[in-house]
């Protein structure tokens, strides 16, 4: 309803410029708004769009009390200690795909191909632990498949970056079209190395030998969390303090910025793009070779699209995406449990995540931007 | 063999393949000429074909199984709920990138994420209600009017089996694609969707109402690309809904506009060649199952060597919208 509302606004607002009068209101660019005010917005969007879909799950799912349906949420995400675990881990995936993602959009680049390049790094590790397996020994093999995925990855990213860089070729539709290249890449060795013939599965790669599983850390979440978070600090550092991540920022402000100040644009573009892919590769190698032991067409599940938003929205400093990660895997998880308690389609948490994406991707105008009305200028006046 | 017979089959399968995409793509042109890059363009299809569906559903289950279905009513209730469904996501969209500015490739893609979840969650509960045993649902009368082709289809030998023996959906979406291409041509209004599209500061000092052109296109796009979703159930796939079918279709469509440089009237041969490249490799006896995984990248490729030949060549003529993908601060400027 509150669409229907707007738009007769927006109208009458330009139909009031027509006849030379004061528009209805006006909107003003906010100063760099104090931090604790724009959390407040977001923290107040959030909570508007787990209303409302409190209000969506009563609606499909009768008798329904909706405070079961934020127990849910949040039971999915702490229940037990192993939903936790599971938690953090899925977090730590998402998070190497957001960090990789990130250099490339401060530099207005828009990887949206992050999906392809985690899977074409799976698919480097799972062909190592396939082809090589028992050919050379377990330490050697890990480095083997970290450094094929890394390359895979990063050849994935350089391919749309070395024309954007010589020809200006639009990277956004590049890199998407790159997505779908991977994922049929992806399903054909499904069906080359199928467990059972016909099921277009290869099933749980080694899963007697272990060759090129990595080692546990404790327990079998442990591993990536860990990676990730040195990655966390590492491109924290980097982007901040490095000359690459200087450069990065200027040739993002403006391109013609750096080539006066005699910044090689070219090569920063391929540079930075070069990182975007290896690490999504290493996303890719920690999905294959730490969690799944498999790859199927869907193993990144979305999370190339997902880490858009998570870098986005953290205004693509690192250490915030700690908790833009933690916000989407938490709906997420939450989602999936409301799913399971009330017995709905697992598709139902994709509404949900719609929805809370909708409220905090609108709310960013609020903090941006303030709404002047008429009547409150002339207060002022 | 190659033999003529069979050349009418794969073109005919070809046009089905094809013709949801033009719909997709036609909307995104539009779309994409005032300056919006929909990213939620499958989503927005995924949602048109479910409304579409669930109008149908609704009316088919009204008509006792022994009354015939009234046509107009069939065919102008999935119409109708389709392009009602799909304005929706384009007014979500819309409110988000126009009015509140936010960047489009992430609201595009929380609409892909929305409307395709959407669309699963209703199939599912569409097939639950039925008790269907397979994971689809079935609406044969009304796709039997979906399909109905001109009666003089057959008495017109090859030709008429190739061009004549579609349902109007076919014809309707060739007709929305030429008059797009018509529209941004050769009138006034089209001159200034573009104008908004290229430059949007300039078009609003020229006194051109940038918002309302941008909403404008971008819903008439989506109420368009709606009605990709719907024939593609209601026609290509004999009015069987079964979740994740539509595949990425929606995707194929935003590849079909680069393929097309921006041009909705180049879609219509565009769409075919694009259903051919889908089917390729049914072109080739004996091809394993899986070597058909690598034929349906044909379509990517293909796109992307048009994207890079594009933007090579510099051709004025062929390049995406100058604005396209940025938002307009008036205040700003």
């Amino acid at each position: 309803m509150a669409l229907l509302n707007k738009i007769p606004k927006e109208n009458s607002a330009a139909e009031g410029q027509k006849r030379v009068k004061e528009p209805l209101f006006h909107i003003v660019k906010r100063d760099a708004p104090v931090w604790y005010k724009a959390w407040l917005i977001r923290a107040a969007a959030i909570v508007l769009a787990l209303l409302l879909c409190a209000v969506v799950t009563v609606l499909l799912a009768r008798n329904v009390n909706p405070l079961d349906v934020f127990k849910a949420m949040i039971s999915g995400n702490f229940g037990t200690v192993r939903r936790i675990w599971v938690m953090l881990q899925s977090l730590s995936i998402l998070l190497c795909v957001s960090l990789a993602l990130t250099p490339a959009f401060k530099m207005r680049f828009w990887n949206i191909g992050g999906e392809g390049q985690i899977l074409i790094g799976g698919l480097a590790t799972a062909a190592c632990m396939k082809l090589l397996g028992a050919k050379m020994p377990p330490v050697l093999l890990i480095f083997v498949m970290l450094a094929a995925s890394i390359a895979a990855g990063a050849i994935w990213a350089l391919i749309p970056a070395v024309f954007k860089a010589q020809w200006n070729t639009n990277e956004t539709l590049f890199t998407l079209m790159m997505n779908y290249v991977a994922i049929q890449i992806v399903s054909y060795f499904t069906m080359v190395w199928e467990a059972h013939k016909g099921s277009a599965n290869i099933g749980i790669i080694n899963s007697k030998t272990h060759y090129g599983w990595l080692p546990q850390i404790g327990n079998e979440y442990l591993l990536s969390i860990i990676v990730v978070l040195a990655l966390t600090v590492a491109m924290y550092i980097y982007l901040r303090y490095s000359k690459h991540g200087y450069e990065i920022s200027v040739v993002g402000e403006s391109q013609n910025t750096a080539r006066y100040i005699g910044i090689n644009v070219k090569k920063v573009i391929i540079r930075t793009m070069i990182l975007s892919g290896a690490l999504c590769g290493i996303a890719g190698f920690l999905l294959v070779g730490s969690i799944d032991h498999t790859i199927t067409p869907t193993s990144s599940n979305n999370r190339g699209f997902t880490a858009i938003m998570v870098s986005w929205l953290a205004k693509f400093n690192p250490l915030m995406m700690l908790l833009t990660s933690f916000l989407i895997v938490f709906l997420e998880c939450g989602a999936k449990e409301i799913t399971t308690k009330f017995s709905l389609d697992k598709s139902f948490s994709d509404i949900l995540t719609g929805i809370i994406l909708f409220f905090i991707i609108g709310c960013e105008f609020f903090i941006n931007y303030q709404i002047k009305f008429r009547h409150s200028q002339k207060e002022v006046a | 063999m190659f033999t003529m017979v069979r050349f009418v089959t794969l073109f005919h399968q070809a046009v089905l393949q094809g013709i949801p995409i033009l719909y997709g793509s036609t909307g995104e042109i539009l779309t994409e000429k005032s300056g919006h890059l929909n990213l939620g363009i499958p989503g927005v299809m995924y949602f048109g074909a479910i409304s579409g569906v669930i109008g149908a559903f609704l009316y088919e289950n009204n008509v006792p199984t022994g009354e015939a279905l009234n046509p107009v009513l069939a065919i102008l209730i999935p119409m109708l709920s389709a392009m009602l469904g799909s304005l929706l996501m384009g007014l979500i969209y819309c409110f988000l990138t126009v009015s509140l500015r936010a960047n489009q490739n992430v609201t595009g893609l929380a609409i892909t994420t929305f409307g395709v979840g959407f669309g699963n969650f209703f199939g599912a509960s569409l097939v639950k209600i039925t008790k269907s045993e397979v994971p689809s649902l079935a609406l044969p009368r009304t796709s039997l009017l979906f399909q109905t082709q001109l009666p003089f289809a057959d008495k017109l030998g090859v030709f008429g089996q190739l061009f004549m023996s579609f349902g109007f959906m076919t014809y309707l979406g060739v007709l929305i694609a030429i008059l797009a291409a018509l529209f941004l041509r050769k009138t006034r209004t089209g001159l200034h969707l573009r104008a908004v599209g290229e430059n949007p500061a300039t078009a609003d000092a020229a006194g051109i109402n940038v918002n309302r052109y941008k909403y404008s296109a971008t819903c008439i796009g989506s109420m368009i690309a709606g009605l990709g979703g719907l024939f593609y159930v209601l026609d290509a796939s004999n009015g069987i809904w079964a979740n994740g079918a539509f595949g990425d279709r929606g995707w194929l469509a935003i590849a079909l506009v680069i393929f097309v440089v921006w041009r909705p009237d180049l879609g219509v041969p565009g769409s075919i060649v694009f259903g051919f490249l889908y089917i390729s490799y049914l072109f080739i006896d004996g091809l394993p199952m899986r070597a058909s995984e690598l034929f349906k990248m044909a379509p990517y490729i293909v796109t992307i060597i048009v994207l890079i030949l594009t933007s090579v060549r510099k051709n004025r003529e062929h390049q995406p919208p100058a604005s396209l993908g940025l938002s307009y601060f008036r205040e700003e400027r």
